[in-house]
């Protein structure tokens, strides 16, 4: 998970916002996405339903609906439309690992 | 009800033109936006605290956007601005609208729909994998959060937007691996003549071109996506060059698109007949050049009315507001109509020459491999698709649909639909036309079920 997919050009210069990832704490920042919070930290947002992989988004405009994630209270959002916030958790995968 | 305020769906540059309009008139409309900022998609506006300036996030069209975004706010506290709002259902002059976890009912009388566009796109193999996106995703990756998409990056489709985007990472310092379209240069040859009427537009496209090329990344014209490789995300993309050869591209990070498809559920919703629209190769709602709709009191502007770019949206909010108001009883400014519809004939032509020297390739959908996952929402595959049709005798795509489920997912087919619409034409051996389109369903996008309740 060392490997991030998305790195950062401009706008470096924000309030660091720390959250959580299937229990890792991560960093991002004040204004990321919660899909830029994930892929800055990462290469995966969810495993798709039917068994064909990882799944990182798709196209950043609330259109395909590729990123809902969970968060540990069981609240639902989708990352690319929702702001990530200081102590989020944030899970990405099932009981099973997956 | 007379003085009810008339309604607008979507704050880009048709919905600020059209806002800007109505307010000029002494009326106070709502403009109710999905966006938390206004300004649509290729106007978007980073979130507060980001401090690039315009010129760096918005290049040539930098004063287009400047002037957009004052507009917008200059109207405050004389429009109901509504942002982070989903309208999610229209039906019998009322729409459902959904902002900060609380629905409301808005009843209208009279509506401008400016929806807006999203980014069409063929599915290839491996094109579920992470590290591919939309080019307009990936733009909104730059634009709105200072990120690249990754390292490495392959820019690949076709359209005037694949060039923008790739100039715009190459110049934010990001490294384009290539950029890859699948129009051959001949289409662009034969376009030329009509694409120089474009003027500044069509300058502008060349300039991000020949930039391009000054920078040292690689250009191919007339290519076909063989496959994108990859484990657990994308690490080259396999294609092949205009002149047959395989070639194989290693990169961390895939941008693709071609063209745009218009966003029309809520106009379905709503009521409007839909034409088959041979340029676009889709169901459009019909509208008069004024915007107006079959449906009386219902107006459409913008890329969701047709796909014809943002200077053309701008008009079209505009010559729809004024086809409200002329609708109220307010007198039109004959002058003023006739230099709008004048703008936009003129945008349609440029318009109908991109689609010549930027032709969608349909024949990539058409012969796409059974073992390619069509839909992603639901992991269907175009065999799985095909069998739906041929094995089940679905000759229309509603029914292919119930049968595969290939556009039954959270997108609602707003990715897949125009390439399984081809996929199904062309395993029935019909014209696309003929096998009809998805039908809208409210929740145009997924809602909180105690939302309905």
């Amino acid at each position: 998970m060392a490997a991030s997919q998305f790195h950062r050009l401009a706008e470096r210069d924000r309030p660091v916002v720390r959250f959580v990832v299937d229990g890792r704490p991560c960093e991002a920042l004040a204004g990321d996405t919660v899909l830029t919070a994930l892929l800055t930290n990462g290469r995966r947002v969810r495993s798709a339903e039917f068994g064909d992989g990882q799944r990182a988004g798709f196209c950043l405009m609330g259109a395909c609906q590729d990123c809902w994630v969970t968060l540990a209270d069981g609240e639902r959002l989708r990352a690319c439309t929702s702001f990530v916030a200081e102590g989020m958790r944030i899970v990405t995968r099932d009981g099973n690992g997956r | 009800m007379a003085d009810r305020p008339p309604v607008i769906v979507g704050a880009g540059p048709a919905g600020i033109r059209a806002a800007a309009t109505l307010v000029a008139a002494g009326l106070t409309p709502i403009v109710l936006d999905e966006a938390p900022r206004g300004g649509g998609q290729i106007y978007r506006r980073p979130p507060a605290g980001f401090t690039r300036p315009y010129q760096a996030l918005y290049g040539f069209e930098a004063a287009k956007a400047r002037r957009l975004h004052d507009e917008l706010d200059g109207l405050a506290g004389r429009i109901d601005y509504r942002p982070d709002a989903l309208v999610w259902d229209m039906r019998r002059g009322a729409l459902q609208c959904l902002s900060g976890g609380r629905n409301a009912t808005i009843a209208y009388r009279d509506l401008i729909l400016a929806t807006g566009a999203r980014d069409r796109i063929i599915p290839f193999p491996g094109w579920t994998l992470p590290g591919i996106y939309t080019l307009g995703g990936a733009q909104i990756a730059l634009k709105y959060q200072g990120c690249a998409i990754g390292r490495e990056i392959v820019f690949l489709g076709t359209g005037p937007l694949l060039y923008l985007v790739a100039y715009q990472y190459a110049k934010a310092g990001a490294t384009v691996r290539a950029v890859l379209d699948t129009a051959p240069f001949a289409a662009k040859r034969r376009a030329l003549p009509a694409l120089l009427a474009g003027g500044a537009t069509f300058a502008k496209g060349l300039w991000y071109v020949a930039a391009l090329r000054a920078r040292g990344v690689p250009l191919a014209a007339g290519i076909r996506p063989i496959a994108a490789a990859g484990d657990t995300a994308v690490t080259a993309l396999r294609y092949r060059a205009a002149n047959g050869a395989e070639r194989r591209i290693a990169c961390d990070a895939l941008a693709f698109g071609f063209g745009l498809s218009s966003e029309t559920q809520l106009a379905d919703l709503a009521k409007i007949p839909f034409r088959y629209d041979t340029l676009q190769q889709q169901f459009l709602p019909s509208r008069e050049s004024s915007g107006r709709t079959p449906v009386a009191g219902l107006y459409l502007a913008g890329d969701g009315g047709g796909i014809a770019g943002a200077d053309a949206a701008e008009l079209s909010g505009e010559r729809a507001a004024l086809a409200l108001l002329e609708d109220r009883g307010h007198a039109a400014d004959k002058l003023r109509l006739a230099a709008l519809e004048r703008g936009l004939q003129r945008i349609a032509g440029f318009r109908a020459a991109l689609e010549t020297a930027f032709p969608f390739p349909a024949d990539l959908a058409a012969a796409m491999a059974d073992d390619t996952i069509l839909c992603r929402c639901e992991g269907v595959t175009a065999g799985e698709f095909r069998r739906a049709a041929g094995a089940l005798d679905a000759a229309e795509v509603n029914r292919a649909k119930a049968f595969s489920r290939c556009g039954m997912g959270r997108c609602q087919g707003r990715v897949c639909g125009p390439a399984a619409a081809i996929v199904l034409a062309a395993a029935l051996q019909l014209p696309p036309e003929s096998i009809g389109r998805l039908r809208g369903q409210a929740p145009v996008k997924p809602i909180p079920l105690a939302v309905t309740a």
